[in-house]
């Protein structure tokens, strides 16, 4: 099984050299090749588990409670402005 | 101070209690000792000396007022995934190099609050990503017992800082067995407890379905008198259901006696170490001398197990990583070494459009066969032992560059996170001067019987005091 390594990093926002693309797709190929035995097994009418202690919808109560200072949560930003964190345009010429 | 060698939490504690020592004092022989191991072993990326000292002597203050709690003054250290207020929280990536976390977790208050030392942060694979702890971005960490070979992980620093005295137990985290075999490599009693047991709020998430928080401690008894600080519903992680937090050190002796101990034939595989297989056997052995009953089991999807946790793992770790943008902390995706950058795409590829069937709901189909293995055993078992790597542990830089030959190292252990049972790893001997454990694993929350398991075997046979020769 083969895995197009400049896709995949597309989705995951990674950037990924020409160099390491082989040498990624032929690790990664391997990892999936090796996994897709799960195949043999027959899944027909099985439900998935997504949580073992079988909890589900945890609620609680929509009230305030303490948390961080807009200057702690701001404290490792990369870049500020007025109090908020900048970050770059999602559009374009902003 | 030669009395502090082999030192557990509960001689520090008489000791303490009887203002025989002070925590100031204990609390200098780790720091002392960080100094002299820390050079080659690479076990810690950050000392917190000053700070360290600081809670030594409010935990004297406490002592002195009458006060005795099981952890109350005595020194930790916690891997590098547990955030700490104002201390650098690294997770081992370069990402993260330079990010001081800005709140403490559950586990770090709950420490701090029953006046545990903080001594400092542990070395890891970065973001928990490894089975060897070479992977993390400041250095590998290396076996005490052998400083050519590793010492498991990811859970790389904590269980070394613990087998070379340089904190009397540490924190650490299990997604796939990152506390479990890093414990076997290094001769030290590690718990994953439960899924939820204890709360995973403020420490970096890896794969948010299969992330256990757990302890590593020289003998068991230490790992039940930890655990039971951490252990616990806590609001900040709905994951940690309402169930009670049993007196886990009450039973501890009861013995084995009519214990029924199954043994999954399907454990035994071909890349199992005939030596591991023989000292496991030796230990059931034992078992069954002592009046336990072994039985044979199946466990017949076993052999998917590492399948369905590279495919769910990933997928959890790609959506997980997704935050770490250079952003509100951290540098940017540029960082991230290889062998995240591996299980980003792994998880990104099979979370995509057209494989999401085929491989991840396929996975969780799976998951649930596994589920069902397991509660059919339970029904005619009490735990199951089984060896915690099928391995000992291998030279620096053997499977660097074989990613699929280091996921296999996880063999034994992935199946009770895909599951969420608890699994206790405790040693059962040396073997050409590398250190072996046993995985014991039981029902949810059963905790409380691991330990009275692990404790016979230890009591019998106290391999944790082969400390290594540094």
């Amino acid at each position: 099984m083969k895995i197009n390594i400049p896709h995949v990093a597309k989705l995951a926002n990674l950037e990924i050299r020409e160099d390491e693309e082989l040498k990624f797709e032929s690790q990664l190929s391997a990892v999936l090749t090796y996994i897709e035995r799960l195949n043999e097994v027959d899944t027909k009418g099985i439900n998935e588990t997504s949580q073992v202690t079988g909890l589900e919808n945890i609620m609680r109560e929509d009230t305030t409670s303490p948390s961080l200072s807009q200057v702690e949560a701001l404290s490792e930003a990369h870049q500020t402005h007025k109090g908020l964190f900048a970050v770059k345009g999602v559009f374009e010429n902003e | 101070m030669s009395s502090m060698v082999n030192l557990t939490i509960k001689d520090a504690r008489e000791k303490l209690d009887r203002k025989e020592i002070s925590s100031v004092e204990l609390t200098k022989v780790f720091l002392e000792n960080i100094k002299k191991h820390n050079e080659s072993l690479n076990a810690f990326l950050a000392v917190t000396e000053d700070e360290a000292l600081r809670n030594a002597a409010s935990a004297d203050e406490r002592i002195a007022n009458g006060e005795s709690t099981p952890m109350l003054g005595i020194p930790v250290a916690l891997k590098d995934l547990f955030q700490t207020k104002g201390i650098r929280t690294t997770a081992g990536s370069k990402v993260l190099e330079n990010y001081i976390a800005q709140y403490d977790g559950t586990v770090v208050k709950k420490l701090k609050a029953a006046g545990a030392v903080l001594l400092g942060k542990t070395n890891l694979d970065a973001w928990a990503h490894g089975s060897s702890g070479e992977n993390s971005d400041f250095g590998p960490t290396k076996n005490p017992y052998n400083t050519d070979f590793v010492p498991g992980g990811s859970s790389s620093g904590s269980p070394v800082a613990v087998a070379s005295e340089m904190a009397l137990a540490a924190s650490g985290t299990d997604t796939g067995g990152s506390i479990r075999l890093p414990a076997s490599f290094c001769n030290v009693v590690g718990l994953k407890p439960t899924y939820g047991r204890v709360s995973r709020y403020g420490v970096i998430a890896m794969a948010s379905s299969l992330d256990s928080i757990g302890h590593f401690t020289k003998t068991v008894e230490d790992n039940a008198m930890y655990l039971q600080i951490t252990a616990g519903h806590d609001k900040m992680d709905a994951t940690t259901p309402h169930v009670e937090v049993p007196n886990y050190t009450k039973n501890i002796n009861t013995g084995v006696k009519g214990l029924r101990i199954g043994v999954p034939k399907e454990y035994v595989i071909e890349g199992l170490d005939p030596k591991v297989k023989d000292m496991i056997e030796e230990t059931l052995k034992w078992y069954e001398d002592e009046g336990a009953e072994i039985i044979n089991i199946s466990l017949p999807h076993t052999s998917y197990a590492i399948e369905v946790y590279y495919i769910i793992q990933t997928a959890e770790v790609s959506s997980n990583l997704a935050r770490y943008t250079g952003i509100r902390y951290g540098k940017d995706r540029s960082y991230f070494s290889d062998e995240a950058k591996r299980r980003i795409m792994l998880g990104t590829y099979v979370l995509s459009a057209g494989y999401y069937d085929a491989f991840y709901k396929k996975a969780m189909q799976v998951r649930t066969l596994l589920k069902n293995d397991f509660e059919e055993a339970f029904k005619k078992i009490d735990v199951m032992i089984t060896p915690a790597s099928p391995t000992l542990p291998w030279k620096l830089g053997a499977k660097t560059d074989d990613p699929l030959a280091m996921y296999l190292s996880d063999i034994f252990t992935v199946h009770a996170n895909l599951v969420g049972v608890p699994g206790l790893s405790v040693p059962v001997g040396i073997i050409d001067g590398l250190p072996v454990g046993m995985q014991i694993l039981g029902p949810h929350f059963s905790e409380a019987k691991l330990f009275q398991v692990g404790y016979a075997y230890e009591k019998a046979h106290p391999i944790w005091k082969e400390r290594p020769a540094l």
